[in-house]
C-alpha cells in the first residue's frame, strides 16, 4: 500500500505491507534508527515519536494509519552538530547511561511539556480540574510511559527541569 | 503478524457495511490493544477497517444537559476536556489512571470499551484459555490467578475487564450509541454492553458482529461527590488489582469481574444509611477466592470504603 508521511518536515512516500508498524517504517524503510524498538508492545516507550505534535508509541501503530500525518523523530529534533536544547540538557545533567531509551525519553518529554502547557491533567494531582503544577511528581508521573533500565530517572527529571527553566517554559 | 488487508473508512455507514460484507473483519481505532494482540497471534483479523478518522472525535453538550463523547475521541482528549474535568471528574481521574500518556494519545473511547483482558493465560498461547480458544479450558482457575475476578466469574473463565474508563462510565450511568450493520442506530445503558463469562467467555459484549460504537453519552452529572481510586502493583502504568468509581449514589468496581461491575448492593446499603465499610461488605458477600486472588476481596472492600468517603468530601 502506498502511504505518504511527512517525516521530520520532509514528505516521504513508501509502498508498504499493511503489517508494517510506523516504527518499522521509520527504522527499516527510512533508515531513521534513532527511534528504538525496545519491547515492541507499547510498554517501554523507546519508540516514542511525535505525530502531529502528540507523543505516541510508534510500535503500536500501523504506518498505513498515518497517511498525511506529520511525524517528528529524534533525527528531526536535533543533530550532532546542532543539538536541541533538551538534548544538551540531557548531556549536562548526565541523564542516561547506555542511551538506548534516550531518543524516546526526549521525544516523550517534548510531548509532555506541550501537554502541561495545554493544561492536561495527570493522576499526580489531587484535583483534575486544577491547572497542573510543574513539579517533580508531575514530571515523573507524566514520563511513566518511558522506561530507563539504567535507572537514570533522577537525572532525566533534572534535565527536563533544566530545559524548561532555560527555555522559560515553566508555568 | 499474519497478513491482513486494510481499508480506511470514510463514514460510519460505510464502515459497518464493510464489516458486514467482509469475513474476519475488525474495526481499528487507536490500535494500541488490537495491534499488540495481533503481534502475539491472539487476534487474527483477515481485514482491518480503520475507523480512527471517522468524524466521531468530538465532545458535545446534549440538549438534556449531558455530554456526548464521540467514539473516536482519545483518552487524553476526554481527560483534558474542561467539561469532563469540572463536571465529571471521576471520568478524568479514571482516564489518567489508565495506560501511559503515549497510549492515551492514541487509544479511543470506543476501543477502550472493547479492549481485551490482561489475564496472563489469555496472553500465553501455550496455555489453555476458553476466551482465546473456546473449549480449551481455563489455566487461571487453578493457576496463577492473583489478579483474577472475585465477582461474577464462572468455571470457564475468571478473567477481568481491564478498563478504568468504563468503570467511571458505569458509575456515571452513561449510555452507549452504536450503528448496526444494517445501518440502524441503537442506544443502551453501558451496563448492557459487557457480558459475564458464563460458558462463552470469548463473547465479551452484547454487540452484534459488525456493530460500531459511535458515542458514549453522559447524563447530567449526579448530585453528590465523585471519586476514582485504583490499586495496582506500581504507582503508574499498570493494570488495576482493584478500582472503584463513585458518582453520587452510584458505585462501580473495576478489575474484579469480567465486566465493569455496578455495585448495586453497596448502593442500596448506602441509600439505607449504611457506612461505607458496611456497604462494601454487603457488595462483597458473594465474592469468591480462587487461591491467590483472595487478597483482592479485602483490597476492594477498603478501597471502596475509602473512595465512597472521599467522594462525599468532594460533594459541592
Amino acid at each position: 500500500m502506498k502511504v505518504t508521511i511527512t517525516v521530520n518536515r520532509e514528505p516521504r512516500t513508501l509502498d508498504l505491507d499493511p503489517r508494517t508498524t510506523l516504527l518499522d517504517a521509520l527504522r527499516e524503510h527510512l533508515r531513521l534508527t534513532g527511534s528504538k524498538k525496545g519491547c515492541d508492545h507499547g510498554q517501554c516507550g523507546a519508540c516514542t515519536v511525535l505525530v502531529n505534535g502528540l507523543r505516541i508509541n510508534a510500535c503500536l501503530s500501523l504506518a498505513v494509519m498515518h497517511d498525511g500525518d506529520e511525524v517528528l523523530t529524534i533525527e528531526g529534533v536535533g543533530t550532532p552538530d546542532k543539538l536541541h536544547p533538551l538534548q544538551q540538557a540531557f548531556l549536562t545533567e548526565d541523564a542516561f547511561q547506555c542511551g538506548y531509551c534516550t531518543p524516546g525519553q526526549i521525544c516523550s518529554a517534548l510531548g509532555m511539556l506541550s501537554e502541561i502547557e495545554a493544561g492536561w491533567p495527570s493522576q499526580a494531582a489531587d484535583d483534575v480540574s486544577a491547572r497542573p503544577a510543574f513539579s517533580d511528581d508531575e514530571i515523573r508521573e507524566r514520563m511513566s510511559g518511558n522506561i530507563c533500565r539504567c535507572s537514570a530517572y533522577p537525572q532525566i527529571v533534572e534535565a527536563i527541569k533544566r530545559y524548561a527553566r532555560d527555555e522559560a517554559l515553566e508555568p | 503478524m499474519r497478513p491482513f488487508t486494510y481499508e480506511r473508512a470514510s463514514d460510519a455507514l460505510g464502515a459497518v457495511q464493510a464489516a458486514a460484507a467482509t469475513p474476519g473483519a475488525k474495526f481499528l481505532g487507536g490500535g494500541t490493544n488490537l495491534l499488540d494482540l495481533m503481534k502475539l497471534d491472539i487476534e487474527q483479523p483477515a481485514h482491518l477497517i480503520d475507523v480512527s478518522r471517522l468524524p466521531l472525535a468530538e465532545l458535545a453538550e446534549t440538549v438534556g444537559g449531558g455530554l456526548r463523547i464521540g467514539a473516536m475521541t482519545t483518552g487524553s482528549q476526554v481527560a483534558a476536556d474542561a467539561r469532563v474535568r469540572t463536571r465529571y471528574p471521576v471520568l478524568a481521574e479514571a482516564l489518567v489512571a489508565g495506560g501511559s500518556p503515549q497510549l492515551r494519545n492514541k487509544a479511543t473511547t470506543g476501543g477502550n470499551l472493547l479492549q481485551r483482558t490482561r489475564c496472563a493465560y489469555f496472553y500465553d498461547t501455550t496455555k489453555p484459555c476458553n476466551k482465546r480458544e473456546p473449549g480449551s479450558g481455563c489455566g487461571a482457575l487453578d493457576g496463577l490467578n492473583r489478579n483474577a475476578a472475585i465477582l461474577g466469574a464462572s468455571s470457564a473463565c475468571i478473567a477481568t475487564h481491564p478498563s478504568d474508563m468504563a468503570v467511571a462510565l458505569v458509575a456515571l450511568g452513561a449510555r452507549v450509541e452504536t450503528l448496526s450493520p444494517d445501518g440502524r442506530p441503537r442506544a443502551f445503558p453501558i451496563e448492557e454492553l459487557h457480558r459475564l463469562p458464563g460458558e462463552t467467555p470469548h463473547i465479551e459484549t452484547h454487540l452484534i458482529p459488525g456493530e460500531l460504537i459511535t458515542a458514549v453519552v453522559l447524563p447530567p452529572p449526579p448530585e453528590g461527590g465523585q471519586r476514582y481510586r485504583k490499586a495496582r502493583d506500581r504507582a503508574s502504568f499498570a493494570a488495576g488489582l482493584a478500582s472503584v468509581a463513585v458518582a453520587g449514589g452510584r458505585v462501580a468496581l473495576g478489575a474484579v469481574a469480567h465486566k465493569p461491575w455496578r455495585a448495586v448492593d453497596a448502593e442500596a446499603a448506602l441509600a439505607a444509611g449504611a457506612s461505607p465499610q458496611d456497604a462494601m461488605a454487603a457488595e462483597l458477600e458473594a465474592a469468591s477466592d480462587n487461591g491467590l486472588n483472595g487478597f483482592k476481596i479485602t483490597l476492594t472492600a477498603r478501597l471502596g470504603a475509602a473512595a465512597i468517603s472521599e467522594a462525599k468530601g468532594t460533594a459541592r
